[in-house]
């Protein structure tokens, strides 16, 4: 036993000492008053119960393991039962406890143990558990048909992407954040175990990098390509157009989904290789921002506006027709907005070579066919970035509102 | 085939087991005596005539004769198809005899003329005094009933490695490919107690991979890639005789072994893993990708097991027992998509839809019986 409390202890000094590194060299290369990642609270509980799910506004985690599942079972009480169980499986791992009542160590030696133990001894890391309901689950299986919500309407098929069934779509996904990947693969791991039998991995996903900040306490971290990007981004503290652009409302489609918010995962490939060999004005030209500071090219500092109209001394925009931040600004699609809460990714390398790297691209909103599909529609037609990325992955989630209580449970409202 | 590990950790727990279970050395049908008569079985390809469908409890011998065309086996099933009694491998022409226990109740016979399918089945009731068992009685009826499996399945073990290792020594490419699979059938139910022997599963059943520099290779795997890579078994003669001494060695300890009945469970569970790590992914059967032979005879192994102890289970975890049914009945359909006549398709016949069907259809299965262990240990 003693053994065990002594490693818990050299977990935890670890974990924030690591931090606190992190968030050092961050502050060293930005502007002073940039705000700090809080490290100090990374190892704390994130409350699971709420109107909303957490893992949407929480201040975005450092690592990410998304999984996307099939139903297998074609029982709806079966599924009903499955929900029930992550559920509370959700609500004691979240707090920092085994997947299971009886825990790691706890169980009778005879029997298998009901949580698999390798984060024993690890805080709760900022865990949460995000639940989405694909376009897949709405069909003839559970009668789930007529209860689609028109927002979750299928995908338009985009120029240039190119993407494999096998790790796109999904009847279910769960979302894993925390600040230790430990953490987050053994929620993945002991849901899944849960669920055998009645669901079956499709896919999972690995991050270990946040590229998106959605609080103003949080610095934007860059992604692989070394830029900053998205530092516009919908975020915890924007309460009025957090409830105009990322929750559903009364009157959006089925009740069921008041609360709830929609996700559109893309996984996006980079040509790292050849992107790293562009000139550094090339690259700056791509996305209109400064690559030290993040700044547009019309700006100094992060957080001031682009000036789109501004135009250099040969008389031709200073942020370019096609670079990236003028496409994806909300002032080019009518103000919509998206909640950004993507990871850089790293699967290996290719066998040729090259990293098998990207970024997978998470975003939340009110409704896609207003927000994700004409921005992105419009991204894949002009993007200058276009040259370097390839969408290779496309998932769309009906995330339902928030667990309310004990005797509440993931998709209550859709189910019941 | 299992890691050195693995190995040493089975010998040690059956050390352990056994020195304190002594209930696991029960009954068994070879020690009871003959009843009042035999049964007569008239068994032919389309056909199963039992003489009796109405017995006394109590120790009951049948005499099965194959008038058909296929080798048959007999079977005697309680609720589940729990099996009572059975003999395989009954060639046309042939009589072979089966001394079966049954306490009262209702039991179904089947023939299986070409042993495959669910058989030619008829009822059987069962009457008479009835002598309650007690739970620690029970356990001991699981262990004897699997021990009365094993002892079936050990005799065909041998007989079907002997037709196997005298085609290789003969030199008889053929038809010892189309041996292979049927011998490591009998090989492959009931490896979980093979595996307790130490070094003779290795011998038996290491695959390239698994043999340390400078130890030599022999066993079935061995004789499988001359037979499928080299097609040329001209120098095996001394590996098939070695195969043929190292499972009748394995047989005649496995006669004596005392089980409990955990290990029974763990067994049951044992079998779905090799499964999961070796007859799903193909590394099994490598060369000649018959390792769905080797998927089906895992999986009625560990049914075989998990049924000896139905009675227990049934009196503890009713709800337990019911999705182990369901779960076994969805794997098995899941495996019976992929029949090919008698046998099975290739390995390389499936796709990857088709073997994450399959994996699915095993964690599915493999949860429950991890449950299994526990109940039966309160």
């Amino acid at each position: 036993m003693s053994e065990g409390i002594s490693r818990r202890r050299l977990f935890g000094l670890g974990a924030a000492s690591v931090a606190a590194v992190g968030a050092g060299a961050v502050v060293t290369r930005s502007f002073a008053e940039e705000p700090v990642a809080h490290a100090a609270s990374s190892s704390d509980p994130v409350p699971f119960y709420g109107p909303h799910q957490a893992g949407v506004t929480t201040p975005a985690q450092d690592r990410l393991h998304f999984v996307a599942f099939d139903v297998i079972t074609k029982k709806k009480a079966e599924l009903v039962e499955l929900l029930q169980e992550w559920t509370a499986a959700a609500a004691r791992m979240t707090q920092g406890k085994d997947a299971g009542t009886f825990g790691a160590v706890g169980g009778a030696p005879e029997a298998p143990p009901d949580d698999t133990g390798e984060a024993l001894g690890l805080p709760p890391s900022g865990l949460t558990l995000t639940i989405g309901f694909g376009p897949s689950l709405f069909d003839e299986r559970f009668g789930l048909a007529d209860r689609r919500p028109p927002a979750l309407a299928d995908l338009p098929a985009f120029p240039g992407e190119d993407l494999q069934p096998g790790i796109s779509g999904g009847d279910i996904c769960v979302q894993a954040c925390a600040h230790d990947p430990q953490v987050a693969v053994h929620a993945i791991r002991n849901l899944a175990r849960i669920g055998f039998g009645k669901v079956s991995v499709r896919y999972s996903q690995l991050g270990f990098g946040r590229t998106s900040s959605t609080s103003r306490a949080q610095a934007t971290p860059r992604n692989l390509m070394g830029f900053k990007d998205g530092t516009n981004n919908l975020k915890l503290e924007d309460t009025a157009m957090l409830r105009d652009h990322l929750w559903a409302a009364s009157g959006d489609g089925p009740a069921w989904m008041n609360g709830g918010t929609y996700l559109v995962t893309r996984k996006i490939r980079m040509h790292i290789e050849t992107w790293d060999r562009a000139p550094l004005a090339e690259q700056e030209a791509i996305f209109g921002r400064d690559k030290g500071k993040g700044a547009p090219l019309t700006g100094h500092g992060e957080f001031d506006a682009p000036d789109f109209a501004k135009k250099g001394p040969d008389g031709t925009p200073v942020i370019a027709d096609n670079a990236h931040v003028r496409l994806a600004h909300p002032d080019a699609h009518g103000g919509a907005r998206l909640l950004r809460r993507g990871y850089n990714y790293v699967d290996g390398s290719d066998g040729l070579g090259r990293l098998d790297a990207g970024l997978f691209f998470m975003a939340y909103q009110r409704d896609p066919r207003k927000q994700f599909v004409p921005i992105q529609r419009m991204l894949s037609q002009k993007d200058a970035l276009n040259e370097y990325i390839k969408h290779v992955s496309s998932g769309l989630f009906a995330c339902p509102p928030g667990v309310v209580d004990g005797g509440d449970y993931w998709g209550r409202t859709l189910f019941a | 085939m299992r890691t050195p590990t693995v190995l040493a950790a089975a010998a040690l727990a059956l050390a352990g087991l056994t020195a304190c279970s002594s209930t696991g050395s029960g009954t068994t049908t070879e020690a009871a005596a003959t009843g009042d008569g035999k049964i007569t079985v008239a068994a032919t390809d389309t056909e199963c005539k039992v003489a009796k469908s109405d017995l006394a409890a109590g120790t009951s011998t049948f005499s099965i004769t194959n008038n058909g065309t296929k080798v048959t086996e007999f079977y005697v099933y309680a609720a589940g198809d729990r099996v009572m009694g059975e003999v395989e491998n009954i060639v046309p022409g042939l009589t072979r005899e089966v001394v079966v226990e049954l306490p009262p109740g209702v039991y179904e016979t089947a023939c299986k003329p070409g042993m495959t399918g669910k058989g030619i089945r008829g009822p059987l009731k069962v009457s008479g005094e009835h002598k309650p068992l007690t739970g620690d009685a029970k356990l001991a009826e699981a262990v004897a009933s699997y021990k009365r499996y094993i002892k079936s399945q050990s005799d065909t073990l041998l007989d079907k490695t002997k037709e196997f290792t005298e085609a290789v020594k003969a030199g008889d490419v053929a038809k010892a490919k189309e041996l292979y699979p049927v011998a490591r059938t009998y090989w492959e139910r009931i490896e979980p107690v093979a595996e307790v022997f130490g070094d003779l599963d290795p011998a038996i059943d290491a695959r390239e991979n698994d043999v340390a520099d400078g130890e030599e290779w022999t066993g079935f795997h061995r004789i499988e890639k001359d037979l499928w890579v080299k097609k040329d078994v001209g120098g095996d003669g001394p590996i098939a005789d070695k195969l043929m001494t190292d499972v009748n060695t394995i047989v005649t300890k496995s006669a004596t072994v005392e089980l409990s009945p955990v290990q029974l469970a763990n067994g049951a569970k044992g079998l779905l893993d090799e499964v999961a790590t070796g007859k799903i992914t193909g590394e099994e059967d490598r060369y000649s990708h018959t390792d769905l032979w080797d998927f089906d005879a895992n999986l009625q192994g560990s049914k075989a097991a998990v049924q000896a102890l139905r009675p227990v289970l049934e009196e503890r975890d009713a709800e337990l027992v019911k999705t182990l049914d369901a779960k076994f009945a969805d794997a098995e359909n899941a495996l019976a998509a992929h029949r090919s006549g008698d046998g099975w398709k290739l390995h390389t016949d499936l796709s990857k839809d088709d073997l994450k069907a399959l994996s699915d259809a095993i964690n599915a299965l493999a949860e429950p019986i991890s449950k299994v262990a526990s109940v039966v240990a309160r």
